[in-house]
């Protein structure tokens, strides 16, 4: 009975309770609001509370195993990814003109997803190996041809979205594993001026016939759309439109909770996926919506403190990466649907339908959280 | 690049400075955010609360109504009725089985369109219309409408649906339209073209409704429409009407059009008429053909199998798609290349004893029939084939090959329609681009013998053969042949002429015109064209042929009918009258036989229905 009892305990003390207290109330705002996007209660609804199982047993799982074991097994993992990447290339299914899932018989996997994981775990992996030696321009490059490999097959899939998301990743944890200020402050500063330019000259840029060339047509369309919404109000600016609309209508207080017109009389598109953020705020409000700004921010924070808590390299790197990911996806998908970012199709973690991505997010806190809980004291030097 | 670090604790340090601009920044990106949603929550709230809250506008495409076909004298080809529809959204009905059952009580839907449905909704996403029924009478659309609210998920639906009057007349021409594709999807976005077709089903998938689908669509109206909490629209707050696509008039003549079909009954073949002087199709038949009708709603399996493992292959457009080697009716302009050239002169005589030797190979006339002295005339009238193997060598391939592309031979034609072949008009390069072993790259001086009547490596579309007909009738101007003529702007009704200049003019000297046009008009006086063309009323030049090989892709031969669908094909071509032409024909008559009975009879009619001054039209004045 004792024994048992220390099992229960022992299981249970691999969460970190303020994540863990975190990702419920996150998961409860998501079902509410999915209960409310989807008109109340259907298949999707059922099909969501499902897919939070999943990604919680997924959860418990990783989190239980010590990260050493991870960091073995980071190599393997990523090897397995990129196989499965040459093989999407080779063997993929292709619709909607891109290439993105592999047929196993029992089920269809999307590679790229798995390698939004394994990318920072090898990476972090690699920063550990180095941990005793001096830092070289060849690990740095070494670094970008790891990240570089499957970024650039992701971008032929072709997936530029999930290849700059991955990219992300592998890039925060070079910059945690040290990049240089004097690097990284030019780059941004190079891109804040591009940004600047492209958004002045809007109207010259945007012209039919100018060919932007890195780019394909559509993608040129969505950052055009951007920069001026209403140019196209039924296409590629419909969904902008809408959802600001449907946000900017809920005021500071929200229309109440399933009163949303906007998303209720089916204006808002995407409402249970990449727009569900629309469908909140409009019932919520400003309230609402800076509270689960709030707790999007602690959860960020918290990652970041398991991070400088803990005591590997890899761990450390990996929290770090995870975490600065996860503030991305917040970022990015918030951004688009308030209308200061192109629409990418981003979901928006925790609230979005869909079980691949809760997935990916479980077994990443799950990692978070077995970083935390095996620490080994920390060793003097 | 990296800054160095020695220890562990150095390391661990690093690494929290790093998380404290991280986390910074994360915070900075946080409050970025929180200002957006302060500036669109409350900044913006009465603006756009107005737009939502009280308004509640829905943005409705009106989708445009398409352009209509005409043939040149204004008989609809193609055209639009008003149809109502039954259309469902499998994710807002709960249990889709019992929603047929209680709805096909009330309407009637066929058992088959109740599984085509159904197979329908498990291919398609769970958020996308799918239809239930079309066609619904006034009666139904006004019970339904009235009973609509037992039914959420199902909507009744208005729309514009294409229709071919003439069923398979013209079909390869007027090609028909579908329901847009993942893959058009695609496309149109790639275009920036996806908002135009919100609201629209159908795109053009062949033929001219293809081709000219960026002219026929039209532009995409919008609605903006207040409706009430339950989404009931109340009225339309500012509506930008749709522009409808232009119509398109064809240069085809219908009449005519349908006069070669009905000769072309029950064979297989196909024949292209054009006005030298503008380029303009004035028929344009593949036969068999097909009913487009079939396709618009999606066509369904056994029609489909139908058609594509017919072994007569009505699908395919075969002046456009078929290529063959044509024969004697290359002759003319391998003669004008010898005249043009200066190889030889139309007088000089060659003596021909019914067969032709180069080396020890020995190439024979048709039927071994020996000519004697032959010249240029009688070598074309009697269609020796002796004095062309001789012209062969003489001219040479490049320079035949060279003279040859000025008429479109090999080369795509510029026809205002898609899947175009371009056919082989040989050359020396040509070879040896189109084979890997050395010694089948090599050029053969037999192959040129060959070439010079037709037969061998060449390999034209009859589209091309028509074209050709057409530059030589108009003395070496090459008009871009072409189906539409005018585009008709449906709101000002303006008329737009789509050809207007020659694309370029072949150097001819006019003499040299001159003995091919009396050596063509011998054929039909004198020649293997005279039977047919007995009594015609007006002068004729033109040339029979046959080809020996069956080229039509992805054909395939039954035992039984081996025997008949090995014989040669006949082929004609010809321009009337030799003053002032103002038709060149070209046909073929897949497996039948000899082109003096049975491909230049049918040109005669042509000529005969075309030439009357009653049936021919000329076209309206076009608008600048």
């Amino acid at each position: 009975m004792k024994q048992y009892f220390r099992w229960v305990l022992k299981v249970l003390t691999v969460f970190d309770w303020p994540l863990l207290a975190l990702l419920i109330l996150m998961a409860g705002l998501g079902l509410v609001i999915m209960h409310s996007a989807v008109g109340g209660t259907d298949w999707r609804f059922a099909s969501q509370v499902r897919n939070y199982s999943l990604a919680f047993i997924a959860l418990w799982f990783v989190a239980a195993v010590p990260p050493k074991y991870w960091l073995k097994l980071a190599p393997a993992l990523y090897v397995v990814g990129v196989l499965l990447l040459v093989a999407v290339e080779f063997f993929g299914e292709t619709s909607k003109g891109a290439t993105r899932w592999l047929d196993l018989g029992v089920i269809r996997i999307q590679p790229s997803e798995m390698l939004k994981l394994t990318v920072p775990m090898m990476l972090a992996w690699y920063f550990q190996q180095l941990e005793a030696k001096r830092m070289r321009l060849l690990d740095l490059l070494a670094a970008i041809i790891l990240l570089a490999i499957p970024f650039v097959l992701i971008v032929r899939q072709p997936d530029l979205g999930t290849a700059l998301l991955v990219l992300l990743s592998g890039f925060f944890v070079i910059y945690f594993a040290g990049l240089s200020f004097r690097l990284l402050v030019p780059l941004g500063v190079v891109m804040a001026v591009g940004l600047g330019t492209m958004v002045y000259f809007e109207t010259d840029i945007c012209q039919p016939e100018v060919d932007w060339v890195v780019m394909h047509e559509y993608q040129k369309n969505r950052v055009c759309t951007l920069l001026n919404p209403s140019s196209d109000p039924l296409g590629k600016g419909f969904h902008t439109i809408q959802s600001m609309i449907a946000i900017g209508s809920g005021g500071v207080y929200g229309k109440g909770y399933m009163e949303g017109t906007q998303a209720h009389l089916d204006f808002v598109p995407e409402r249970t996926t990449d727009f569900i953020f629309a469908v909140y705020a409009e019932e919520f409000g400003l309230y609402g919506g800076v509270m689960l700004l709030v707790l999007f921010a602690l959860f960020i924070v918290r990652g970041l403190f398991i991070s400088a808590r803990a005591t590997t390299q890899f761990g450390r790197l990996l929290a770090g990466a995870l975490s600065m990911t996860f503030f991305v996806y917040v970022f990015v998908n918030i951004g688009m649907v308030t209308g200061i970012l192109p629409v990418v199709g981003v979901p928006l973690p925790f609230m979005s339908y869909g079980g691949t991505a809760l997935l990916t997010l479980g077994i990443a806190c799950g990692l978070l959280m077995s970083i935390n809980h095996y620490r080994q004291p920390s060793q003097a030097r | 690049m990296f800054e160095f670090k020695k220890t562990s604790h150095e390391q661990k340090r690093k690494v929290w400075l790093r998380l404290w601009v991280a986390g910074i920044f994360v915070v900075v990106c946080f409050f970025l955010l929180v200002g957006r949603l302060w500036y669109l929550q409350v900044e913006r709230y009465e603006g756009l609360a107005a737009r939502a809250d009280e308004n509640r506008i829905a943005v409705v495409p009106i989708p445009p109504r398409r352009g209509e076909i005409l043939d040149r004298n204004g008989a609809v080809l193609a055209r639009n009725y008003r149809d109502y529809t039954l259309e469902v959204i499998p994710a807002e009905v709960s249990d889709l089985k019992a929603m047929l059952n209680t709805l096909s009580q009330l309407v009637y839907i066929s058992p088959t369109s109740q599984k085509r449905f159904l197979q329908r909704v498990n291919q398609s996403s769970r958020y996308a219309r799918v239809m239930l029924r079309n066609n619904l009478n006034e009666t139904e659309a006004a019970w339904f409408a009235a009973h609509a609210y037992k039914f959420p998920g199902v909507t009744l639906n208005a729309r514009w649906v294409r229709e071919y009057p003439h069923g398979s007349s013209a079909a390869h021409v007027l090609g028909y339209v579908g329901r847009i594709s993942e893959q058009d999807l695609e496309r149109l976005e790639r275009d920036g073209q996806l908002g135009n077709y919100r609201g629209t089903h159908n795109i053009g998938k062949k033929g001219i409704e293809k081709t000219w689908e960026h002219v026929l669509h039209g532009q995409t109206g919008v609605e903006e429409v207040e409706v009430t909490a339950t989404g009931r629209p109340v009225r339309t707050l500012r509506r930008t009407d749709p522009v409808p696509g232009s119509d398109l008039i064809l240069s085809l003549d219908l009449g005519l059009q349908q006069l070669v079909e009905k000769e072309f009954q029950g064979k297989r073949g196909a024949l292209v008429a054009i006005e030298p002087e503008t380029g303009e199709v004035l028929a344009f038949v593949s036969a068999p053909s097909f009913d487009p009708n079939l396709f618009i709603d999606g066509i369904d399996v056994d029609n489909w199998r139908m058609l594509n493992e017919s072994e007569d292959h009505p699908l395919i457009n075969r002046p456009l798609y078929g290529t063959y080697p044509i024969g004697s009716t290359y002759k003319p302009f391998v003669a004008l290349a010898a005249l043009e050239l200066g190889v030889r002169d139309a007088k000089t005589k060659i003596y021909d004893p019914g067969y032709f030797e180069l080396g020890r190979q020995r190439f024979r006339n048709a039927g071994s029939i020996a000519y004697g002295q032959t010249d240029m005339y009688r070598a074309l009238v009697k269609s020796s084939d002796t004095y062309f193997y001789s012209l062969g060598p003489e001219i040479g391939v490049n320079a035949l090959h060279d003279f040859s592309k000025q008429f479109g031979f090999g080369q795509y034609t510029g026809i205002d329609l898609d899947g175009e072949r371009r056919g082989i008009l040989p050359s020396t390069d040509w070879k040896e681009k189109a084979f890997r072993k050395p010694e089948q790259q090599r050029w053969y001086a037999g192959e040129t013998v060959s070439v010079a009547v037709g037969q061998g490596y060449n390999s034209f579309t009859l589209l091309q053969l028509a074209q050709a007909t057409a530059v030589l009738a108009s003395k070496g101007v090459y008009m871009t042949p072409h189906l539409v003529n005018l585009v008709r702007n449906s709101q000002t009704g303006l008329l737009k002429k789509t050809v207007t200049e020659p694309s370029h003019v072949v150097d001819l000297k006019p003499e040299n015109i001159e003995v091919i046009e009396n050596a063509l008009a011998g054929v039909v006086n004198e020649g293997t064209a005279r039977v047919a063309f007995d009594g015609a009323p007006y002068q004729a030049a033109g040339k029979t042929g046959t080809a020996q090989v069956f080229s039509l892709r992805g054909a395939e031969y039954k035992s039984s009918q081996l025997d008949e669908r090995l014989r040669d094909h006949a082929l004609f071509m010809a321009y009337a009258p030799t003053v002032k032409p103002r038709i060149a024909v070209a046909l073929i008559v897949e497996n039948g036989g000899w082109g003096s009975t049975v491909a230049a009879p049918i040109a005669r009619k042509v000529f005969d229905y075309w030439l009357k001054a009653d049936t021919n039209t000329t076209l309206a004045e076009v608008n600048p």
